[in-house]
């Protein structure tokens, strides 16, 4: 898929995600649509995985460390074929399979239950790790938030990814600026992000979250290096494709309205 | 009775047994391999031991990563700091995912001695037990240890394993049976039953052995596993004996005394009295003058038994 399909396909996925939250009510739509590019270019071109064979052996995994995106992983697995778009629409509701945060077991295509921030990028150092154990070629990809490398959980795991060399994790960290109480530079200061992951031993790359040839070729830099994990840090910006979400933390968890989320879908170029 | 041995030694030989049992069993610690006794493993399968540092929450995580991957994990250190600091992703990573972890927490209870409070965890099986899916296991001397131990790797999914610093009588035979959810009478009784756990399980038979001199037969049972817990054996104590006195080193609050007054209020009300840590801190000092003073040895069953008739 050249690069003009896979910026074709997440305006798709944002869609979806758009649909999906107006449907349910709620849900986390500025978080979703920052990571979109990130986790189409994983799922349509990055990842060695098979939508007709889920739990396939030697599979690259994903882990949405910041769970409350759960739409955009939805919509992408849909799109990519694990289920008809039409099943995330019911989303968040009882005894749906499309939980508020990503549940697994309950969804193909699910690695792990996200939810409670930091613990996804935890685990996914321990699926590394576990790789490594069978010398297996397979990789590890996990997607963090900015305001939740605040938490002590996310700086334990990057301390031990890189102790323990794992060269098959990459861990994204969507760094649209924003979280729940606005500003992460207000709310609880992070940067400088590289230079920590920098100084944790990490190998880092820094790019624009929305350009899809920056995204594939990190990810494609990230495989040639050996013995240290990959932290990708994506600008990003919340809310991106929907002009009234862009950049505004009030959209981190709230759903539109019917009239907003047709607005937000004719912008992305989707159909009502 | 033969020699004593700490269940947390008992521990670390049978992992090392088990490592060669099964290829896929990792085991993991948090800088205590030594206190723990998972050096003994490491020091036998050191490709497929890992030291995560000090740094509770993310063993636990990378355990439930390790483990949905594949490998049966056993992840060690001490129970304060599994069942305390890492609840929330022992809750969420791995009891929400039924990982097959096995959480194997030592220095349990008021026998940390010494190192005082901090260290002397009275919540963890309280904590432990409220997690939809998960089994826990408080094994009272060396040979149940192993055995548990060998049934929580067979089985597949979530168990907190809950060990002690000191070392305790060997009580069971090496060819005794065990059971994940099966409590065992040791001493048949008509008057009064004690249903203890862990360390409690020796204090008790000390206790019916006194008792039994004062005319009252006590019968006792070692509940080894507190969730699932064992309605039909608890039920059967009270029909039969009419009073029930529960003995743990843990809180009375949420621990063993909990889950059996769960059953017995909802299925065959009886008299209880709840030998444990009455909802206080410990301190420093050597186990045995700590039970003492909290109230967890042979005399405080005793006259919980007596205050009952």
């Amino acid at each position: 898929m050249d690069y003009k399909e896979l910026e074709k396909t997440a305006a798709r996925v944002r869609t979806d995600v758009i649909k999906a939250v107006y449907n349910a009510g709620s849900g986390h739509p500025g978080g979703s649509l920052s990571s979109a590019d990130i986790v189409t270019a994983l799922y349509f071109s990055e990842m060695n995985i098979d939508p007709k064979n889920p739990d396939m052996k030697g599979r690259d995994r994903l882990v949405l460390s910041k769970g409350h995106a759960g739409p955009v992983q939805y919509a992408a697995l849909a799109e990519r074929g694990y289920f008809p778009v039409e099943d995330i629409m019911s989303l968040r509701r009882i005894d749906g399979k499309f939980q508020g945060h990503p549940c697994k077991g309950k969804v193909p295509g699910i690695e792990m239950s996200t939810g409670s921030l930091g613990q996804g990028f935890s685990v996914a150092g321990g699926m590394a790790l576990a790789e490594k154990l069978d010398n297996s070629s397979a990789r590890v990809y996990v997607i963090l938030g900015d305001g939740e490398l605040q938490e002590g959980i996310v700086w334990e795991a990057a301390m031990s990814a890189a102790h323990y060399g794992l060269d098959n994790l990459v861990a994204v960290v969507d760094n649209n600026g924003l979280q729940i109480d606005g500003k992460n530079d207000d709310v609880m200061k992070v940067a400088p992000i590289a230079d920590k992951f920098k100084s944790f031993g990490w190998n880092v790359i820094s790019i624009d979250g929305h350009n899809m040839k920056e995204i594939l070729d990190a990810f494609a830099k990230a495989r040639t290096v050996q013995g240290r994990p990959t932290a990708i840090i994506a600008k990003t910006v919340k809310g991106k494709g929907v002009s009234f979400m862009e950049n505004q933390a009030g959209w981190h968890g709230k759903a539109p309205s019917e009239e907003q989320a047709r607005q937000a879908v004719e912008e992305l170029g989707g159909e009502w | 009775m033969a020699d004593k041995i700490a269940t947390r030694e008992a521990y670390g030989r049978k992992l090392a047994e088990l490592g060669s049992r099964y290829d896929n069993l990792v085991v993991m610690d948090a800088d205590l391999s030594g206190s723990t006794k998972t050096a003994v493993f490491a020091k036998e399968f050191p490709e497929r031991f890992i030291n995560m540092g000090i740094a509770e929450q993310n063993l636990y995580g990378a355990a439930a990563g390790l483990a949905v991957s594949g490998k049966i994990v056993c992840a060690s250190t001490f129970a304060m700091f599994a069942s305390g600091r890492a609840f929330e992703i022992i809750r969420n990573s791995i009891g929400y995912t039924h990982a097959n972890v096995k959480i194997c927490a030592t220095h349990a209870g008021i026998t940390v001695g010494e190192d005082g409070a901090s260290h002397q965890t009275f919540e963890d099986i309280a904590l432990m037990r409220t997690i939809p899916g998960m089994t826990v296991l408080n094994p009272c001397d060396a040979v149940s240890t192993g055995k548990l131990l060998e049934k929580a790797v067979e089985m597949d999914g979530p168990c907190y394993l809950r060990f002690g610093r000191s070392a305790v009588p060997v009580f069971y035979n090496d060819d005794a049976d065990f059971e994940i959810g099966r409590g065992i009478t040791l001493r048949d009784g008509k008057d009064i039953t004690v249903i203890a756990t862990g360390i409690m399980v020796n204090e008790a038979m000390m206790a019916a052995d006194e008792l039994a001199e004062d005319g009252i037969d006590a019968r006792v049972i070692d509940m080894h596993t507190i969730k699932p817990i064992d309605e039909e054996i608890i039920i059967r104590a009270a029909e039969d004996t009419g009073a029930i006195v529960t003995a743990e080193e843990h809180s009375v609050i949420g621990g063993l005394g909990s889950a059996v007054a769960e059953v017995t209020a909802a299925k065959c009300p009886v008299k209880m009295a709840f030998v444990g840590q009455k909802d206080v801190f410990g301190e420093s000092g050597k186990p045995e003058e700590l039970k003492k003073k909290y109230g967890m040895t042979k005399d405080d069953i005793v006259r919980a038994v007596k205050s009952l008739r």
